[in-house]
């Protein structure tokens, strides 16, 4: 077989950080990420941007972050209301962890249209 | 006050080095040493004399000794251990007080502790192996230029380990091929590429050309990709002051990082280079070359958890410690113990990873800890499971020699990371579901599912050199 044949051809992929490299996620895997992010003591928050300026070191917050949420229905149907009030933007859930000052969980989970 | 007089002459270490009854202060800068003597010497005398050499003392009494208070400046041996499963050597506990270095200098602790003494002929061999730096001198070391958080936040990269490869091959390419090698790997979805740690400015790349092709290299995948991505330019050179021209010129081309060869380099240049870095909002990635030669000999050198505590206060945001898993020396417990060492405020005393003193960081910045060297998709899991979150995986080897070329294998090993912590996260236990779970990421992704076809063989099994010590 001619060596072209077996080798193929890696598109480039625009991509928005953690998780990008992975099939959307089902409702249910959703869940899952947020159960990890409560269960590590994080603080869930919800940010979104259009996607012309998914570069930008800060995206809109939505509400405030869910300081003492622990139930993972509310913080997906913030999700969801997040996403119903601006459909064309990335939406993306973070875990905010306050003893390192960072993040400990951050992925998009709506990706809007530019 | 009891008076002195002058007794000329040489007097045993021990009467004036050997304190068991000493309690170490909370400023005391506390060491120790795996000892193995000359036959005959008893362990008290041999634990003065390392006490001795590395503090205040020497062969013979001087007069000028009067003049000062050496009952304040002198090291003091005050414990002795045995060494589980080794009856020629045993440890020796030594306290020295805070005075006897200069501030912000941890040139000056080693040329202290790990000078003169390691010739002294009444020892066979000497091994430095752990370190307790107080508080009170880590407050003076400016330590990381950025630190874990403020790197995940320059970079946007949160929830996982970041993934990067040393291009390869590590010495030959043209300025412009080497750039292409990076543009592949960045635009595959790696965060970062490296230079090979002997990549400096040969004639065949000279460093000027090298940083400006790579400059482009890093600019073009971030646009494509809409990910931020880093290359670690070697700025390690023959003088400190082509060092800096070098970092100039790499912050100038775009790049959110440079790399220096601490210990060839040396510590001196190391703290300038970091001071820089901090001064420039510069990363800085350490790599760790000519280690094995100084810390891979279990009785005598220095134990790289003590480099890498050095390391720490002089300042690097990268530190290579192994892989665990890979082609290189590395034993799991061991290196757990110095990572540790690198990314947390506080590490107590664990002598199950060969940690001997409760060490307090206080607000230092914490230290990625770099795993580089002969991994591959497979060993992803591990990986994630070994180092967490806040560490860098390296796949050199692993990206580059992907069937594909660079790109591919690139988004092989990005897919495999992120499923392995997406896995994680879902409280799977993922070294043991390694199979199940790379074999479901690879049904989305041809790429993955090649490059477990092509590694699937490789494993690197050799017993470590150097061991903890257990009885």
């Amino acid at each position: 077989m001619p060596f072209q044949s077996t080798v193929g051809d890696y598109q480039t992929k625009q991509t928005l950080e953690t998780f990008g490299f992975l099939p959307p996620m089902s409702q249910q895997e959703i869940y899952d990420q947020i159960a990890y992010i409560i269960a590590q003591g994080w603080t869930p928050a919800i940010e979104h941007v259009h996607p012309t300026k998914s570069m930008d070191d800060y995206w809109t917050m939505w509400k405030l972050p869910f300081f003492g949420e622990t139930d993972l229905g509310n913080v997906a149907a913030e999700l969801e209301a997040c996403h119903r009030a601006y459909p064309d933007h990335h939406v993306r859930m973070t875990g905010y962890d306050n003893y390192t000052q960072s993040q400990g969980s951050c992925f998009v989970v709506f990706e809007g249209r530019a | 006050m009891s008076v002195k007089t002058y007794d000329a002459g040489v007097k045993e270490y021990r009467d004036m080095y050997w304190t068991p009854d000493y309690v170490p202060l909370d400023t005391d800068l506390l060491a120790c040493f795996k000892c193995t003597g000359q036959p005959g010497v008893p362990r008290e005398e041999v634990a003065a004399a390392v006490a001795a050499e590395s503090s205040t003392g020497t062969w013979s009494t001087v007069w000028s000794e009067l003049l000062t208070d050496l009952e304040y400046y002198k090291g003091r041996a005050y414990r002795i251990e045995d060494v589980p499963g080794d009856s020629e050597s045993f440890y020796a506990f030594i306290a020295y007080p805070i005075d006897l270095f200069e501030e912000g200098s941890v040139v000056n602790v080693l040329t202290s502790l790990v000078g003169n003494v390691f010739g002294f002929k009444a020892l066979r061999h000497l091994r430095l192996e752990d370190l307790r730096f107080p508080i009170a001198y880590i407050k003076t070391c400016g330590g990381p230029p950025a630190g874990i958080q403020l790197e995940r936040d320059r970079l946007n990269k949160y929830g996982r380990p970041l993934l990067g490869a040393t291009i390869k091959p590590k010495l030959g390419l043209s300025a412009k091929n080497y750039g292409r090698a990076v543009y592949e790997c960045l635009r595959g979805g790696l965060d970062m590429t490296k230079d090979d740690e002997n990549v400096n400015s040969q004639p065949f790349m000279r460093w000027r050309d090298r940083f400006e092709f790579v400059g482009e290299a890093i600019q073009k995948a971030q646009q494509e990709t809409g990910e931020r991505k880093g290359h670690y330019l070697n700025v390690t050179a023959a003088t400190p002051e082509e060092m800096y021209k070098r970092a100039e010129f790499a912050k100038e081309v775009g790049s959110p990082i440079m790399m220096h060869d601490f210990l060839t380099g040396g510590f001196t240049a190391n703290t300038g280079l970091a001071n820089w870095c901090r001064e420039n909002g510069m990363l800085l990635h350490i790599h760790r070359a000519m280690h094995a030669v100084i810390d891979r000999h279990p009785k005598h050198g220095i134990h790289f958890r003590v480099l890498a505590k050095c390391l720490r206060l002089s300042g690097g945001d990268h530190l290579h410690t192994g892989t665990v898993v890979g082609k290189l020396e590395g034993d799991r417990a061991s290196t757990l113990g110095f990572v540790d060492q690198l990314r947390e405020s506080f590490v107590p005393e664990d002598r199950s990873r060969g940690v001997f003193f409760d060490q307090d960081w206080g607000s230092m910045p914490g230290v990625f800890a770099v795993a580089s060297g002969g991994i591959h998709v497979w060993h992803m899991p591990a990986l994630v499971t070994i180092f967490g979150d806040d560490s860098m995986l390296q796949f050199g080897g692993g990206t580059q020699g992907h069937p594909w070329g660079n790109a591919a294998g690139a988004a092989a090993n990005r897919v495999a990371l992120e499923a392995s912590v997406k896995a994680r996260n879902e409280g799977r236990e993922i070294e043991k579901e390694a199979r199940d779970i790379l074999a479901e990421a690879a049904k989305h992704s041809p790429e993955l599912a090649i490059a477990m076809e092509t590694w699937k063989e490789i494993k690197f099994e050799f017993d470590t050199v150097d061991k903890l010590d257990v009885g």
